[in-house]
């Protein structure tokens, strides 16, 4: 395969960068990149990697679009009200690139699917809410041995890392265990500034690119957080967690079973 | 004794406390939703409250954070 005249303009700002240049462009078009959760981090991910010219992309969710969805998941307009997720973003990401093959889940990824629904993907993009569903891609991720982008946000906070099964610390080697579901905050409670999801989910978006490239670092065995109160921008570093009930030497999670969702229970999600 | 708590020295008139009440002197008001890392070891949950943590100590809090959307 090679570049057509037109993606040789379409992606010139790629092609002039001495990392990337046709090679990794050509690298982008024959990636497969899946996002689970197309909302707030889902949306600018989509938007960013569409843009890019991953030639497929995956995108999950079982929602409808929903108001309050509009404040952060930008890749849903005022229009898609009541429309699926996955559909809408479908539709955008068509528009800003028709390169980019898209495959849309409209379902729940469970214990029982999410394996399944994983496999044969280059990276995953994690773009979930619940606890649960984040321990579940981990989890998943591990034991199909496909890298992916942890993303977290909160109020004004943000945290990523990347994770490479087997190479660099995993999700659980880090917080172990969903937090107990009386404690978690709900997303009535906490709230997010519209722009961190953004932040965050161009930071994932970032990761994926980065990846697929092989250009760089990613955030493997180190968190980034920031608060967005103070712009301030913080690494923690960590080694594997020797214990860690999934990757470990002494792992016990074998195969995968659901957990009680600890998250926001607002019917349209956060 | 001197602790360093995300990267930053901490003075505390003690001698000796817990991780439990080291992050009610933090003013952590949810350590549930947090993750403890001790000299560089992740701390199960359940050992907060035995853990104990002495001068020189690091120690990073690692928050729980969700957002993005419901799975699937
Ligand atoms: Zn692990």
């Amino acid at each position: 395969m090679n570049l057509s005249e037109e993606q040789i303009e379409r992606y010139s700002r790629h092609i002039l960068l001495q990392d990337v240049g046709v090679e990794g462009q050509m690298k982008l078009l024959n990636a497969k990149v899946l996002i689970i959760g197309a909302g707030g981090l889902g949306a600018p991910a989509a938007m960013y990697l569409a843009a890019a010219g991953i030639g497929t992309i995956g995108i999950a969710d079982k929602d409808k679009v929903d108001i309050t969805n509009l404040q952060r998941q930008i890749i849903h307009f005022t229009k898609d009200i009541n429309v699926s997720k996955v559909e809408s973003a479908k539709e955008k990401m068509n528009l800003i690139n028709p390169d980019v093959k898209v495959v849309t889940y409209n379902e729940f990824l469970m214990a029982n699917n999410i394996r399944e629904i994983i496999r044969g993907w280059d990276f995953i993009i994690d773009g979930t809410d619940s606890f649960a569903s984040k321990f579940l891609i981990n989890d998943a991720c591990v034991l199909e041995n496909i890298p992916f982008s942890h993303g977290g946000i909160l109020r004004f906070d943000g945290q990523t890392m990347t994770i490479k099964p087997k190479e660099s610390a995993c999700y659980r080697c880090v917080f172990i265990k969903p937090p107990p579901a009386d404690v978690v905050p709900t997303c009535s409670q906490a709230g997010v500034l519209g722009a961190i999801a953004g932040m965050l989910g161009t930071i994932q978006a970032a990761e994926a690119l980065k990846f697929v490239t092989g250009v760089g670092t990613p955030l493997y065995n180190k968190l980034l957080s920031f608060d967005a109160k103070t712009m301030r921008f913080r690494e923690v570093n960590f080694k594997k967690n020797k214990k860690c009930g999934v990757c470990s030497e002494n792992a016990v999670i074998t195969e995968l079973k659901d957990e009680e969702q600890v998250a926001c229970d607002l019917p349209a999600g956060n | 004794m001197k602790v360093t708590v995300n990267g930053e020295d901490t003075v505390i008139e003690k001698e000796q406390l817990t991780v439990t009440e080291l992050l009610k002197f933090m003013k952590v008001d949810m350590p549930d939703m947090v993750s403890v890392e001790l000299n560089g070891s992740f701390l199960e949950r359940n050992n907060f409250e035995t853990t104990k943590v002495k001068d020189q100590d690091s120690l990073e809090f690692l928050y729980f954070m969700g957002g993005g959307s419901k799975l699937g």
